[in-house]
């Protein structure tokens, strides 16, 4: 069945939004054949979502028994082996299944495409493919569980010779590497889709310095998955030939190099960390931006941040490798030092947005501002861990675990205020206020709570990784705390749920529930199946704020002489 | 076009010119290949895109004082909806799990990824415009 896209110019009418059009004009198969079958990257992004958030519960369950187990120093909860297999899965599972697939492959999937003013993503089929791979490798990766080896236990990263088929025997491996591939081609896909669509499919007016500043990350976070991942494909491919076929690609006894695994994880490493990251600050700008009723500050300034932030990640990769005593130490410090800039500029840019706004406390709002504290935290703690010197004092000691868990969890309230924020526009439902702040609080509490006393065990010479810890008053209390902090988190994810279950088909959220900016709430919610009956004329970076805002003149960005 | 481009040429130019300090201070043979390998990325598709914004009207997404009228017409041809990407998504899985549980389960993964290849290439053809 093909259909061919139309303008939706064509489809104006004067009766306003879907006078003429149902939202179900569109007549194709229902039920799971819909869900197997469909190539609209609403349906596909809504699978995301569903799929990356069951993976967050899943990582975090991960999560909850790791602070359970070293609530006591010697903890008996799980044996050291399946502890082994836990902190690997725990981030297996949030950094390949969840943070990234729900960044680009959910909210980006779904609100890209409208941003933009286009009917779908460019390669719908392609789109559709990209899901399966992830579905299929979230499968893979976690089928270890289920063999007799158990499942992978050499850590997130896979470091060579831990990683060879002496020392991790057992198809919990391979898995993990099978998992990876998929999951791997399934990025790289949705990165190529992403630069299509938005390079080809934007709707008339909308230029470049248009965009709003979610695409513009978007579109930056699918270059650096170009970039990086084909990288770590071609790693696990050389790991699976170590492993089976008997070449020394990284094993010093046949004339290999153990630090060649991870100059190459690190490639794909570090951008990795800023496509995950990119996209949430993405979410952020938007959504400051319009619960403070203003436009974004420093648009430009915050399109090169982005920018810079990507180019500047992928010449810093050894800052993981700085204890291997091989690599370029000034080189790459000066590098990590130089992205706290770009860095700065876009959390100035956000309290600039907020700055003498008509600030709305919703849920979304109050995530986003968490986001912006909590990030800093972590942003700050990353400076001191570029300079050589205080990374050989905490390198491997759970100072550098409370630095990215201090970022990622600032990027998990982000991903929630942008649940509240476009789950509206996606199911045509709102979640409810009430919940979403009490969640706001324990996941914001929870989160400090969490990870402010690990700086402090990791200044005191606690190593990750370690299943059981010396008795030492000191630690077991900064552990305990911890891990209350962890039962906060867990506390604001079933809250989360709760809040979807109660506010089910309750609460229509109609066009525009925010008084939003950008393209998107133009568009009924749930978007008819090609997004738009009618576009506005679009003259600045939110024509949606402009059609509703006459009084208000529209801010240019770009100038007014063509530009091809 | 002319912004497209110039963000890939940006990015290209500036891992060449990281490529070049990087080897020429440490010497270290991986992480310059790398470099070097992220600033084509960066040129070629650049350049592509470069060498055509010159040679093509401005579309009207390019155009600040566009109206909707301009973008209409066709805008291209999409499969409405399709079994092949599962198909070729199962088939991969299998293929991946050959990799692990044994070479037999090729079988099944490649038979379905050839199956979708070929389902997905008829199904564009009697589309006939994408």
């Amino acid at each position: 069945m093909v259909d061919t896209l139309e303008h939706p110019v064509d489809a104006f009418d004067d009766h306003g939004p879907g006078a003429e059009h149902g939202p179900d004009e569109h007549h194709g198969p229902t039920g799971i054949l819909k869900w197997i079958t469909t190539t609209d990257h609403k349906v596909i992004g809504l699978s995301y979502t569903v799929t990356a958030v069951i993976m967050l519960v899943i990582g975090g369950a991960f999560a909850e028994i790791i602070r359970a187990q070293l609530a006591t120093p010697s903890g008996t909860l799980v044996s050291l082996a399946q502890y082994n297999e836990l902190f690997t899965m725990h981030g297996s599972v949030m950094i390949y299944l969840f943070a990234g697939p729900f960044a680009f492959g959910a909210l980006a999937n779904i609100i890209v495409p409208i941003q933009i003013g286009a009917p779908d993503m460019a390669y719908p089929r392609l789109n559709a493919l990209s899901y399966w791979l992830y579905l299929t490798g979230a499968i893979t990766m976690l089928s270890g569980f289920f063999t007799a080896g158990g499942a992978a236990n050499f850590g997130w990263v896979a470091y060579a010779p831990l990683s060879n088929s002496l020392n991790t025997p057992g198809a919990g491996a391979d898995l993990w590497i099978g998992g990876l591939l998929l999951t791997g081609f399934s990025a790289i896909f949705t990165g190529v889709n992403l630069v299509a669509t938005i390079f080809y499919l934007r709707a008339p007016g909308m230029t470049m310095f248009r965009m709003p500043i979610f695409t513009w990350n978007m579109l930056v976070t699918a270059i650096l998955i170009l970039l990086a991942f084909p990288v770590l494909t071609a790693g696990l491919i050389m790991l699976y030939a170590d492993r089976h076929f008997g070449t020394h690609i990284f094993s010093v006894a046949g004339g290999g190099v153990p630090v060649l695994w991870q100059h190459i994880f690190w490639f794909w490493g570090h951008p990795e960390v800023y496509i995950l990251a990119l996209p949430f600050f993405g979410m952020v700008t938007e959504i400051l931006a319009v619960f403070s009723r203003k436009p974004v500050f420093g648009y430009k300034g915050m399109v090169f941040a982005t920018l810079s932030i990507a180019a500047l990640s992928l010449g810093v990769w050894a800052h993981h490798m700085f204890t291997t005593g091989v690599v370029l130490l000034p080189f790459f410090s000066i590098m990590s030092l130089l992205i706290a800039v770009p860095t700065g500029i876009k959390i100035f840019n956000w309290i600039g947005t907020m700055w003498r706004g008509e600030v709305w406390f919703s849920a979304a709002m109050l995530m986003a501002i968490g986001f912006v504290v909590t990030f800093l935290i972590g942003g700050l703690t990353g400076i001191y861990l570029a300079s050589p010197p205080l990374d050989f004092f905490t390198h491997d000691t759970y100072f550098v675990v409370a630095h990215f868990h201090s970022v990622v969890m600032a990027l998990v309230l982000a991903g929630m205020a942008g649940l509240y924020y476009w789950g509206p526009k996606f199911t045509g439902y709102l979640l409810n206020e009430r919940i979403g702040k009490i969640q706001f609080w324990f996941l914001f509490i929870g989160t400090q709570v969490f990870t402010l006393p690990l700086y402090l065990l990791g200044l005191r010479g606690m190593p990750r990784r370690m299943a059981v810890y010396p008795h030492d008053p000191q630690w077991k209390f900064l552990n305990d705390l911890s891990s209350l902090g962890a039962v906060l988190i867990g506390v604001s994810t079933i809250l989360f749920v709760v809040n979807v279950v109660v506010s089910w088909k309750k609460h229509p959220a109609g066009d525009n529930p925010w008084d939003g900016q950008t393209l998107e709430w133009f568009t009924t919610s749930p978007p008819p199946h090609h997004n738009f009956y009618r576009l506005p004329v679009i003259r600045s970076e939110r024509p949606t704020w402009d059609y509703n805002h006459p009084e208000h003149h529209a801010i240019a960005h770009a100038p007014a002489e063509v530009k091809r | 076009m002319k912004v497209e481009a110039k963000i890939l040429l940006a990015l290209g130019l500036f891992f060449g010119v990281m490529g070049v300090v990087y080897w020429f201070w440490s010497r270290e043979a991986t992480g310059s290949v790398m470099m070097f390998a992220g600033m084509l990325l960066g040129f070629l598709p650049g350049g592509y895109y470069y060498w055509w914004s010159r040679r093509m009207k401005a579309r009207p997404e390019d155009d600040p004082n566009a109206t909707q009228a301009q973008g209409a017409g066709v805008v291209g041809a999409f499969p409405g909806t399709s079994i092949w990407p599962f198909t070729l998504g199962m088939g991969s899985f299998f293929t991946v799990l050959a990799l692990v549980f044994g070479i037999w389960l090729l079988v099944p993964g490649l038979g379905l990824v050839v199956w979708a290849l070929f389902g997905g290439v008829a199904e564009s053809r009697r589309g006939g415009k994408v």
